[in-house]
C-alpha cells in the first residue's frame, strides 16, 4: 500500500514539466540548496507521522490481530472479503457517497451565494461574517452535544417548529431510521457551510474590484457581473473547495460518532465509524485496518479522477500565467 | 454606505433588502443553536426540564461560576492553548517553506512532491491512528502535548500546502524579477517580499490549523488520556458524562469551552478578509 501511495504522485501528473525560466546561472547551485533546505523539514515530518503509519496500517490489514498478541496470524485478503461482503459496510459506503453528492449540490451553491452577497459594502458586514463562521469554529464534540440536546424529543427544536405552526412535521430526529440520515446531513451543513464561505471570501479577495466596476459602468447588472466575471474568477477556489468537501465527506467521522454513533440500527454508519467500531471498540485491529485501507482506496479513486479531470486545469493554467 | 461612489450605489440599492434578508436568515440559523447553549447555562436544570426552550427565570450565575472556579477547566484551557499554538506555528513555518519551493521553482520531482502532499488529504487521522499510537508510545511521546502537536502538524501539512501553493504562485513574476535586478537573493525575495505579500494566505492556513487543533478530539483522547492533561473538547465530554443529569452545568461548561476559539477567530477573521488587498494594492 505504501508503494502505491508513493507512486500515486507521478501517475497523477501528466501535465509534464513546464519550460524552465531562464534563471541566472550563478544562482542555480544556491537555488538547489534552498530547495532542499526548505522542503526537507516538511517532508520529514510528513513522511514520518503520516505516510509511515498509513503504510503500517496497510500491513496490519493482512493479519488477524487484536493489538496485544504478536503480529503473526497472516490471513491474506480475508479481512477485505469480510468487509466488502458485510451489508452494514455496504450501507456505510452508500451513506458516504450520499453525503458527498448532497454536499456538492446543496452546500456549494448556498456557500457561493452567501459569499457573493457578503463580498460587498454592507452595514454590519463584519459582524454578519463572524456570526456565519461560528459553527465552523466550534468543535464537533461541542456542536454534536449541543444538537443532541436541541433535537431530543419534546426539546427546543420541536418547540420551535411547533411555534412556526409546523408541529405535524415533528419527528424523532435522531431515533427514526428513515429520518436520522437527513438530520445528520442538516447538522453537517450547519457545521461546514462556514468553512466553504471562508474559502470563497478569501478567494474573492483575489478577484480585482476593477473588473466588476468596469462591468458595472458598462451597464452589467449585479448578477451578470457575478455570473460572467466574479464566479469564473472564483472557479479555482470553488474547485479546491469541492475537492476538500468530497474528501471530507468520504472520511466523515466525528459528527456522526457524537450525534448518532452510526445508529440507530446502522442508519448513519459511515466507513470511518464502522472502522472505529471494529478496530477500537471490538479490538479487531487487523479488520479495522482493512476497513481503513478500503476507505483510503475509495478516497484515492475520487481524488485521482478529480485531479485528472478538474484540478489539473489549475496547475496547467497557473504555470503559464507567470509572465502574463 | 456613504463611502460608495454614486453609480455603484444606485445599482446595489435595489437588492439591499433582499441581501439583508438572506443574511438575517443565515445568521439566525447559525447562531440560534449556539445562543441556546449559552443562555441555557444561565438557567437551572430544573428550569430546563420544565421548559426546554424558555428563557432564564431568574438568571443564574452559579453554573458559570462553578466552572470558572475549577482548576481542571483552566488546566484544560492551558493544554488546548499550548497544543494549538505549537501546531499552528509548526504547520505555518514548515508549510510556507515547502509551498514556496513548490510554487516558484522548477526542479525534477516537483510535481511528484506536490502530489505526495496532495495525497495526504486522503489520509484521515483515523486511518493511521493505530500505528501512530504505537509509534508515539515507542518515542515516549504519550501523555505529552508534543505527542498531539507533532502528528497534527504532519496531518495539516497537505491542506496548508494546497492552499498556499496557488497563493504564492499568484504573486507576479515581475516582482521577483524586480527584486533580483535590485540585488535581492532568492532568500531575500522570499523573506522581504513574498512573505509579507502572502500574509492573507498564511493567516488563512494558520487560522484553519489553530481551529482544527483547538477542536481536535480523537488524537488527544488517545494520547493524553486523563482529565488532568486533557484538552477542552475532551474536558467537555468528560464533564458531560460525569454530570449528565445536570444539563445546565453541561451547557455552561460547553459555552465556556467554545469561547476562546470564538474570540480568537473573531480577531483573526478581520485580517483574513482584509489581508492581501491592502498588501497588494497599497
Amino acid at each position: 500500500m505504501s508503494a502505491s501511495t508513493l507512486t500515486a504522485g507521478p501517475a497523477v501528473t501528466t501535465a509534464g514539466p513546464a519550460p524552465v525560466p531562464s534563471a541566472p546561472r550563478r544562482s542555480r547551485r544556491r537555488g538547489r540548496a534552498l530547495i532542499i533546505g526548505f522542503l526537507a523539514p516538511a517532508l520529514l515530518v510528513y513522511v514520518t507521522f503520516v505516510l509511515l503509519p498509513v503504510a503500517l496500517a496497510a500491513v496490519y490489514s493482512f493479519f488477524n490481530w487484536n493489538g496485544l498478541s504478536a503480529l503473526d496470524r497472516f490471513i491474506g485478503f480475508d479481512n477485505y472479503a469480510r468487509a466488502l461482503g458485510d451489508p452494514v459496510f455496504q450501507g456505510a459506503i452508500v451513506h458516504n457517497l450520499a453525503i458527498v453528492g448532497l454536499s456538492l449540490v446543496i452546500q456549494g451553491p448556498i456557500a457561493i451565494g452567501v459569499a457573493l452577497l457578503l463580498n460587498r459594502p454592507l452595514r454590519g458586514r463584519t459582524v454578519i461574517r463572524v456570526l456565519i463562521f461560528v459553527p465552523y469554529v466550534l468543535s464537533e464534540v461541542i456542536a454534536g452535544l449541543a444538537w443532541k440536546l436541541l433535537l431530543q424529543p419534546q426539546g427546543p427544536f420541536d418547540g420551535l417548529i411547533a411555534a412556526l405552526g409546523l408541529g405535524e412535521v415533528r419527528q424523532l430526529w435522531l431515533a427514526d431510521q428513515s429520518v436520522v440520515f437527513w438530520t445528520l446531513f442538516f447538522v453537517l451543513c450547519w457545521k461546514y457551510l462556514g468553512f466553504a464561505i471562508i474559502l470563497f471570501l478569501a478567494g474573492l479577495q483575489n478577484v480585482p474590484d476593477e473588473l466588476s466596476e468596469a462591468a458595472q459602468i458598462d451597464g452589467a447588472s449585479w448578477w451578470q457581473t457575478q455570473r460572467h466575471i466574479t464566479i469564473p474568477l472564483l472557479a479555482p477556489t470553488i474547485r479546491i473547495w469541492a475537492f476538500l468537501s468530497i474528501i471530507g465527506s468520504l472520511q466523515q467521522f466525528d459528527m456522526v460518532w457524537i450525534l448518532t454513533g452510526g445508529g440507530p440500527v446502522n442508519a448513519t454508519t459511515t466507513m470511518a465509524t464502522y472502522m472505529v467500531q471494529f478496530g477500537f471498540q471490538r479490538s479487531q485491529l487487523g479488520y479495522g485496518s482493512a476497513v481503513a485501507v478500503i476507505l483510503f482506496v475509495v478516497s484515492l479513486i475520487f481524488a485521482l479522477l478529480y485531479q485528472r479531470f478538474v484540478l489539473r486545469r489549475d496547475f496547467g493554467a497557473s504555470l503559464t500565467r507567470g509572465v502574463g | 454606505m456613504t463611502a460608495l461612489s454614486t453609480p455603484a450605489r444606485r445599482r446595489i440599492d435595489g437588492s439591499l433588502p433582499f441581501v439583508y434578508f438572506v443574511a438575517l436568515i443565515a445568521v439566525a440559523v447559525t447562531i440560534v443553536p449556539v445562543l441556546y447553549v449559552v443562555i441555557g447555562g444561565f438557567r437551572s436544570t430544573a428550569q430546563i426540564n420544565a421548559d426546554p426552550s424558555g428563557f432564564p427565570d431568574p438568571w443564574i450565575l452559579t453554573n458559570y461560576g462553578t466552572v470558572l472556579g475549577s482548576a481542571t477547566f483552566w488546566q484544560q484551557v492551558l493544554s488546548s492553548s499550548i497544543v494549538a499554538i505549537a501546531t499552528t506555528a509548526g504547520v505555518v513555518i514548515l508549510g510556507v517553506l515547502a509551498a514556496f519551493v513548490i510554487a516558484r521553482y522548477q526542479f525534477r520531482g516537483r510535481e511528484a512532491i506536490f502530489s505526495l502532499f496532495t495525497a495526504g488529504l486522503l489520509f484521515p487521522l483515523s486511518v493511521a491512528i493505530v500505528p501512530l499510537f504505537v509509534m508515539l508510545k515507542s518515542m515516549g511521546l504519550l501523555n505529552t502535548l508534543a505527542g498531539v502537536a507533532i502528528p497534527q502538524i504532519a496531518f495539516d501539512l497537505p491542506t496548508t500546502i494546497i492552499i498556499l501553493v496557488p497563493f504564492l504562485r499568484a504573486i507576479p513574476a515581475e516582482l521577483e524579477d524586480a527584486a533580483m535586478i535590485d540585488g535581492a537573493s532568492r532568500f531575500g525575495f522570499f523573506w522581504r517580499i513574498l512573505l509579507p505579500l502572502s500574509g492573507a494566505g498564511l493567516i488563512t492556513v494558520g487560522v484553519l490549523a489553530f481551529v482544527k487543533s483547538w477542536n481536535a478530539y480523537l488524537l488527544p483522547l488517545l494520547v493524553l488520556g486523563s482529565p488532568k492533561t486533557a484538552t477542552l473538547p475532551l474536558g467537555v465530554q468528560y464533564f458531560s458524562t460525569a454530570y449528565s443529569q445536570d444539563t445546565a452545568a453541561v451547557l455552561a461548561f460547553t459555552s465556556l469551552a467554545m469561547l476562546p476559539a470564538l474570540i480568537f477567530f473573531t480577531i483573526a477573521q478581520r485580517r483574513i478578509v482584509g489581508g492581501l488587498t491592502g498588501a497588494v494594492k497599497g
